[in-house]
């Protein structure tokens, strides 16, 4: 057995186990050995014909993509939130080399032209990622900033930004949310004035994901004067062009590896071939893939909430407190079911919705539930399992503290719990009509 | 012969998985365990999809034997490259008692069917530790083998290979058809691109039994007890070479 511990890549086998040192007053305490994240129950392949939506590419699917971020992503975690930012080039061009950034992009463009599901499976297992701001990132890339151009773009726009987007060669982030605007996306102020060929655009963007190193940048502007839902367009802006500045990059409570940047726009010059699709329609083009965002956010953090349940068990079981595992208190592992339970109900509406989605129906009302209980789900699982860590899970050394900061965003980005349940209640028919 | 490659690829328990023992020490829990390709499996595969790219083979097969999801690890080694798979069937008790002479004989049989230019294998599982399949095919077939490769090459129709040894690197020539174990730095396994993922779905894995290939896999072995390794205790830290000495001799160990 000792050839199983040498065989492998070394650095994989070291970088996947962190060890728990602890300083204790009381006694000697046992360095304990982080048991692999994978939980001991995933025998999916063996239910493969009966899955709703998987089949068996998509766990062939899941599995690679799970090498690449054991090898590739993250053993650098650790570092990369420390730092701030994460090699957004580096990393986007190993995962589009390897085919998971264009799922369900036309293929004519590199992409494989796959459904939704093919997406979900992706956002599901990016969420073994030890972090909240890569998958993030990655979620902006491949399912923000381009369904816009794949769907309504000219064939020139998508050979320019599509293609190297889905190669990895390029990193987008999307332009919408401004300091005065976020809820509220009809009320931006950004503008797009025509000038001859030319947009000259003015303007600023917040909380751009990716903003300090893209190449690109997906932008909603006032493309004229009018109804606030049919004056907008989406342009695509090179971020190298004079007049772009990045004005600072916004310290955050969580997701530190992600890059955020506040974005200004004086006086940029940029071709009107570069507007995707209509003048007047950028508003509806964004609002058409909101469903597939918010679906990809719920696969993403279910995951994680799972994983993070994983490890709150194995640690609670080797740690000790009055003589036995913490564990064995019935209010833990009683509480654990309560989670687990939820994020199994969580799933269920996921892979229902996705199932109705890719037979083309719309999933508005469910996306919008299932973006609403993920975000607050994850708020319960993070301060639930962070108690049951004690002491240890207040430091920075553990997971579950930064599950519990990455995670609170959930809440508040992509759509806010208000926003959700606004949505909500509009197809129950209980909003008022003012 | 042909330019065709026959890979041997093994599904096994994951290696980042925590082994148990089932309570009855019969063997060891695999009932909704992760299991995957065994690593030296895929350095294999990868060494066979390269020489492929550079056309120096025609062909690359991969075969696995085992029960139902055996196909899986067919399937990945098919998503790295391999053009088509043969999935023996072997289930139940025989699966339990399945070990590397029965092995050898299904892929010796194999190798002859598919008139292979060499056979390649991992060197050895990372769950049983035998680094013996290799070397009894080889027997079995009466044919030269390279074990233990860093390195592989084509030199007309022999093959040079450069072996790990204890002493270091020991370069040797074979003549084909052979059989080639792979060692550890043969070459660093691609990742199964989505296309490529795509594309396997379309390639054809045969289904064969045992009994087809004229085969008869009873076992010469049988399990008594599986333990798990002793736990370790504490070490003893001694002054001198004489107190390292008495204290030895104290625990009867010279």
């Amino acid at each position: 057995m000792a050839l199983r511990e040498g065989a492998l890549r070394l650095n994989l086998l070291l970088n996947s186990r962190t060890f728990y040192k602890f300083n204790s007053s009381v006694g000697v305490r046992s360095l304990s050995e982080h048991v692999s994240s994978t939980p001991v129950t995933s025998s999916a392949p063996e239910i493969a014909s009966d899955h709703l939506i998987y089949t068996q590419e998509h766990f062939a699917l899941k599995e690679s993509l799970r090498k690449i971020i054991d090898q590739e992503i993250n053993p650098h975690v650790e570092q990369w939130e420390a730092e701030g930012i994460f090699p957004a080039h580096k990393v986007f061009k190993i995962l589009g080399s390897a085919g998971f950034l264009g799922v369900n992009k036309p293929v004519e463009y590199g992409g494989l032209g796959l459904d939704y599901s093919y997406s979900v499976a992706v956002a599901e297992e990016l969420g073994h990622i030890r972090c909240g701001g890569i998958p993030m990132a990655i979620g902006v890339q491949t399912d923000m900033t381009t369904p816009a151009l794949a769907r309504f773009g000219s064939a020139v726009l998508k050979q320019e930004f599509l293609l190297p987007s889905i190669m990895g060669d390029q990193v987008a982030c999307l332009g919408v949310s401004e300091v005065g605007a976020g809820s509220d996306v009809s009320s931006i102020m950004t503008k797009a004035v025509r000038k001859g060929d030319e947009y000259v655009i003015n303007g600023g963007k917040m909380w751009t994901t990716n903003g300090t190193q893209a190449d690109w940048i997906c932008l909603l502007a006032n493309t004229s004067d009018g109804p606030p839902h049919r004056n907008k367009s989406l342009i695509c802006v090179p971020m190298n062009l004079p007049g772009v500045q990045i004005a600072r990059k916004i310290e955050k409570l969580g997701m530190w590896s992600s890059d955020t940047a506040e974005v200004f726009f004086d006086d940029v010059h940029v071709p009107c071939k570069n507007i995707i699709g209509q003048e007047g329609m950028g508003f509806t083009y964004q609002m058409l893939q909101f469903q597939e965002e918010r679906l990809w956010a719920v696969a993403n953090i279910l995951t994680m909430m799972e994983n993070v349940i994983q490890e709150t068990i194995q640690y609670t079981k080797q740690r000790k407190i009055f003589k036995r595992p913490v564990l064995h208190n019935q209010s833990v592992h009683f509480r654990l079911a309560e989670l687990q339970t939820e994020v199994e109900l969580l799933r269920a509406l996921l892979h229902s919705a996705t199932a109705l989605y890719i037979k083309g129906n719309d999933v508005t009302k469910l996306a919008s539930m299932a973006k609403l209980k993920g975000g607050r789900l994850a708020r319960e699982v993070g301060d639930s399992c962070l108690q049951f860590w004690g002491g240890m899970g207040f430091t920075s050394d553990v997971l579950v503290s930064r599950f519990y900061r990455d995670s609170r965003l959930m809440s508040i980005g992509g759509g806010a719990d208000e926003v959700m349940l606004g949505i909500i209640c509009k197809y129950m028919g209980t909003l008022p009509k003012n | 012969m042909s330019g065709r490659v026959l890979v041997g690829v093994k599904r096994v328990i994951d290696y980042a998985v925590k082994i148990r023992v089932k309570p009855d020490n019969s063997c060891v829990v695999t009932d909704g365990v992760k299991h995957s390709m065994n690593p030296f499996c895929e350095i294999a595969v990868e060494e066979a999809v390269k020489m492929k790219e550079k056309k120096l083979i025609k062909e690359v097969v991969v075969v696995s034997c085992g029960p139902q999801q055996a196909m899986e690890t067919i399937r990945t080694a098919l998503a790295m490259g391999a053009d088509r798979g043969i999935h023996v069937e072997v289930t139940g008790k025989d699966y339990e008692n399945l070990g590397p002479l029965q092995v050898s004989k299904i892929m010796a049989a194999l190798a002859k069917k598919e008139d292979v230019l060499f056979v390649i294998l991992g060197k050895q599982a990372i769950d049983d530790d035998c680094n013996q399949t290799g070397q009894m095919t080889a027997a079995l077939l009466d044919w030269p083998q390279g074990t233990f490769a860093s390195e592989l090459s084509m030199e007309g129709d022999k093959i040079k290979v450069v072996r790990e040894i204890d002493g270091g690197l020991e370069t040797v020539k074979i003549n084909t058809p052979a059989v080639i174990t792979a060692d550890l730095r043969l070459n660093t396994p691609r990742y199964a691109t989505l296309p490529n993922i795509m594309k396997a779905k379309k390639k054809k894995i045969a289904n064969v039994k045992p009994a087809d290939l004229g085969v008869d896999i009873t076992s010469r072995l049988e399990v008594l007890r599986v333990d798990e390794p002793p736990q370790r205790e504490a070490g003893v830290k001694v002054e001198t070479v004489d107190d390292l000495v008495a204290r030895l001799k104290e625990a009867g160990r010279i």
